[in-house]
C-alpha cells in the first residue's frame, strides 16, 4: 500500500464516490421506470373511477381507495395542523430555554424516532378498542396525527423562526400585545412555509401504511361515514399484492400513487424555496 | 362583549402550551398502553423465556420471539453493511465532489427515495428482487431479498444526514489540510470525515432505526416464517412484521404477547434514540470549542 501515490489513491477514492452516487440514481430510476412502465397502461379513467370488486384478479379499479384516502387525510389534517401549529408557536415563541422545554424537545424527537406499526398498537387498543370506534376511518386518522405530529411541529416551528425579527419588532413597537403580534403578524408572515409541511405531511400520510393496517380494517367499499372503514392507496397496493396477487393492478395502483408522490414532492420544494427567497429578501 | 387583551394573551399561552405539551403525552400514552397491555406476557410466560424461546406457536401457548429477533437483526445488519458505504460515499460525492449542476439534480432524487412510500419498495421487491433471489436458491422469498429492498430504505437517511455532517465541518480545516499540500482525497479522508464523524455515526444509528422498524416492505418479501432462519435463502420473520401479520385476529396472551413484542421493539428505538442524541450533541460541542 505504501508504494501507491496519494494521486492514484485519489483517483481510486473518487471513482468509488461517484459509483457510490451513481447507484443511487439507479436505484430510484429503476423504481420509478419500473412501476411506470408496468403500471402506466392500466391507468385509465375508469381505472380511476370504478369501484374495487374484490375478485381474485382484482377487477375494477380505485375509486373508493381514492375516497377513503381523502377522507382519511382531511380528517388527519383537520385535527393535526391547530394542534401542530400551536405546539410550533409554542416552542418558537414562547419557550424558554429550561428544562421543561428541552423535555418536550426530546419527547417529540423520541416520538419522531418511534416505528410506524408502534403508532398502530396504540391505535388498536385505544381508539380501536377502548373507545369503541372500530376500524375505522376515524381510528387511522387518530393515530396518523400522532404519528405525524413530530414532523408537523419541527417544519411549521422552522416556518415561523424564518419570520424575521423585525416583523415581531415592529408589531410589539406599535402597541400590539404578544398575541396579537403573533396571530396577525409572525403567523400570516410563515403562512407558505406552514403551507409547506402540511404538503409534506400529506405527502407522508399518502405513504403510510404499517399504523392504518391496523387501525383501518382495509375495506374496499365505499365510505359512508367516519366510521367505517376504509383503505388508502398505499394500503390497497399491500392488499392486491399480498391477498389478490393481482400484481398489474397493483403496479396501476402504484403508478398512481409515485405520481402523486413526485408531484407533491416537487410542489413541497418550490414552495419551500419560494418562501426561503420572500423572508431573506427584507 | 370584548374580551380584554391581556385575558385573551394568558389563554393562548396556555394553549399553545397543552399543544407542545402533546407529544409528550402522547409518548407517554403510547408507552403506558403498550407496557400494560404487554405486561401479562412476561408475567406468563417469563422474561426469558420470552426473549429466548425459539418457538412461537400461539395455539399451544408457546411464545418466544427469538426468531424474529435474529430476523430482525439480520435484516438490518445486512442492509446497513450494503447501505452504510454506499451512503457515505455518496454523502462525499454531494457535499465535496460533484459540481454543482450534478448536486442540484442528486438531492433531489435522494429526496424522493425518501417519499416513495414502503409499500412500493416492497412491490418492486416482490417482482424483482424475490424472482432474482430465487435463482440462487429457496422461495425467493428471504433474508437476503428483505436486505436488499431495506438497503435502498435507509440509504436516503444515511445519505442525507452524513451529508449534512460534512458539509458543517468548519470551512478552515479543509483550507488548513489542502494549505498544508493534501490532496484532494487526504483532506477528504483524513480531515473532513474524521470531523464529521459524529454525524456520520448519527445518520447510522438513525438508519438503524428506520431498518428495525420497517414494516409492510419487509412483510411482502420476507416470507413471514415463524421458523427459525438458518441460511439468509431462509424466509423468516421481523419483529414488527410479528404484530402486523397477527394483532387483527389475535385474543387473549397471544395479543398481549403482541404488544410485548411491541416493548422489545419500542426499548431498542428509544435505546437507538438516545445514542444519536448524545453522540450529535457530543460532536456539536466539539466544534464548538475548536472554533473558539
Amino acid at each position: 500500500m505504501r508504494n501507491i501515490s496519494p494521486k492514484t489513491v485519489q483517483k481510486i477514492a473518487m471513482t468509488a464516490v461517484w459509483a457510490g452516487g451513481f447507484i443511487t440514481v439507479a436505484i430510484l430510476l429503476l423504481i420509478i421506470i419500473y412501476v411506470l412502465f408496468q403500471g402506466l397502461p392500466s391507468i385509465s379513467l375508469d381505472f380511476l373511477l370504478t369501484a374495487p370488486q374484490g375478485g381474485l384478479s382484482g377487477e375494477g379499479g380505485i375509486s373508493t381507495v381514492i375516497v377513503s384516502t381523502v377522507y382519511l387525510i382531511g380528517v388527519t389534517l383537520l385535527i393535526l395542523v391547530p394542534v401542530g401549529i400551536g405546539a410550533a408557536v409554542y416552542l418558537a415563541e414562547y419557550a424558554p430555554s429550561n428544562r421543561f422545554t428541552g423535555f418536550i424537545r426530546y419527547g417529540i424527537e423520541v416520538l419522531a424516532g418511534v416505528p410506524s406499526i408502534i403508532f398502530g398498537l396504540f391505535g388498536f387498543v385505544l381508539f380501536v378498542t377502548a373507545l369503541h370506534l372500530k376500524f375505522s376511518i376515524l381510528s387511522g386518522a387518530l393515530t396518523l396525527v400522532c404519528l405525524l405530529l413530530p414532523t408537523m411541529i419541527r417544519t411549521t416551528e422552522e416556518a415561523i423562526k424564518a419570520v424575521p425579527r423585525s416583523y415581531r419588532e415592529g408589531a410589539l413597537a406599535l402597541g400590539c400585545t404578544r398575541w396579537q403580534t403573533i396571530a396577525k403578524v409572525v403567523i400570516p408572515a410563515a403562512i407558505p412555509g406552514i403551507i409547506t409541511s402540511i404538503i409534506l405531511c400529506t405527502g407522508r400520510a399518502i405513504g403510510e401504511t404499517a399504523c392504518l393496517y391496523v387501525t383501518m380494517g382495509g375495506s374496499a367499499a365505499m365510505p359512508t361515514s367516519l366510521l367505517s372503514g376504509g383503505r388508502t392507496l398505499s394500503l390497497h397496493v399491500f392488499y392486491l399484492a399480498m391477498e389478490t396477487r393481482a400484481m398489474d393492478k397493483a403496479m396501476a395502483t402504484a403508478t398512481v400513487l409515485i405520481i402523486v408522490i413526485v408531484v407533491v414532492n416537487a410542489f413541497t420544494n418550490w414552495l419551500a424555496h419560494w418562501f426561503y427567497v420572500r423572508m431573506n429578501r427584507g | 362583549m370584548k374580551i380584554p387583551h391581556h385575558l385573551t394573551d394568558k389563554f393562548a399561552k396556555y394553549t399553545v402550551l397543552v399543544c407542545a405539551a402533546s407529544s409528550v403525552i402522547i409518548l407517554a400514552a403510547i408507552t403506558v398502553f403498550i407496557v400494560l397491555q404487554g405486561m401479562p406476557t412476561f408475567q406468563k410466560v417469563g422474561v426469558f423465556d420470552f426473549l429466548f424461546g425459539t418457538e412461537w406457536r400461539p395455539t399451544y401457548d408457546k411464545y418466544g420471539i427469538l426468531a424474529m429477533i435474529v430476523g430482525s437483526t439480520a435484516v438490518t445488519i445486512g442492509a446497513l453493511a450494503q447501505a452504510i458505504p454506499l451512503g457515505i460515499a455518496c454523502a462525499i460525492l454531494l457535499a465535496e465532489v460533484a459540481p454543482n449542476r450534478i448536486r442540484s439534480f442528486l438531492r433531489p432524487a435522494v429526496e424522493l427515495l425518501v417519499g416513495i412510500p414502503s409499500v412500493i419498495y416492497g412491490l418492486i421487491g416482490m417482482v424483482l428482487i424475490v424472482p432474482a433471489v430465487r435463482h440462487i436458491g429457496g422461495s425467493g422469498f428471504s433474508i437476503l431479498a428483505a436486505c436488499l429492498v431495506l438497503t435502498a430504505m435507509v440509504l436516503p437517511t444515511i445519505i442525507s444526514i452524513s451529508e449534512d455532517s460534512i458539509r458543517a465541518v468548519p470551512h478552515a480545516y479543509k483550507e488548513g489540510a489542502l494549505a498544508l499540500g493534501a490532496t484532494r482525497w487526504q483532506t477528504i479522508s483524513r480531515v473532513l470525515l474524521p470531523s464529521a464523524r459524529s454525524g456520520i455515526i448519527a445518520s447510522i444509528v438513525l438508519g438503524m432505526g428506520r431498518a428495525v422498524g420497517e414494516t409492510m416492505a419487509m412483510i411482502m418479501v420476507i416470507g413471514n416464517a415463524i421458523a427459525f432462519p438458518k441460511s439468509p435463502l431462509d424466509p423468516a420473520r421481523t419483529l414488527t412484521g410479528n404484530i402486523a401479520v397477527e394483532i387483527n385476529y389475535a385474543t387473549g396472551t397471544h395479543e398481549s404477547a403482541l404488544f410485548a413484542t411491541g416493548i422489545v421493539l419500542l426499548i431498542f428505538i428509544i435505546v437507538l434514540n438516545t445514542i444519536t442524541t448524545v453522540v450529535l450533541r457530543r460532536g456539536i460541542q466539539k466544534h464548538a470549542e475548536h472554533l473558539t
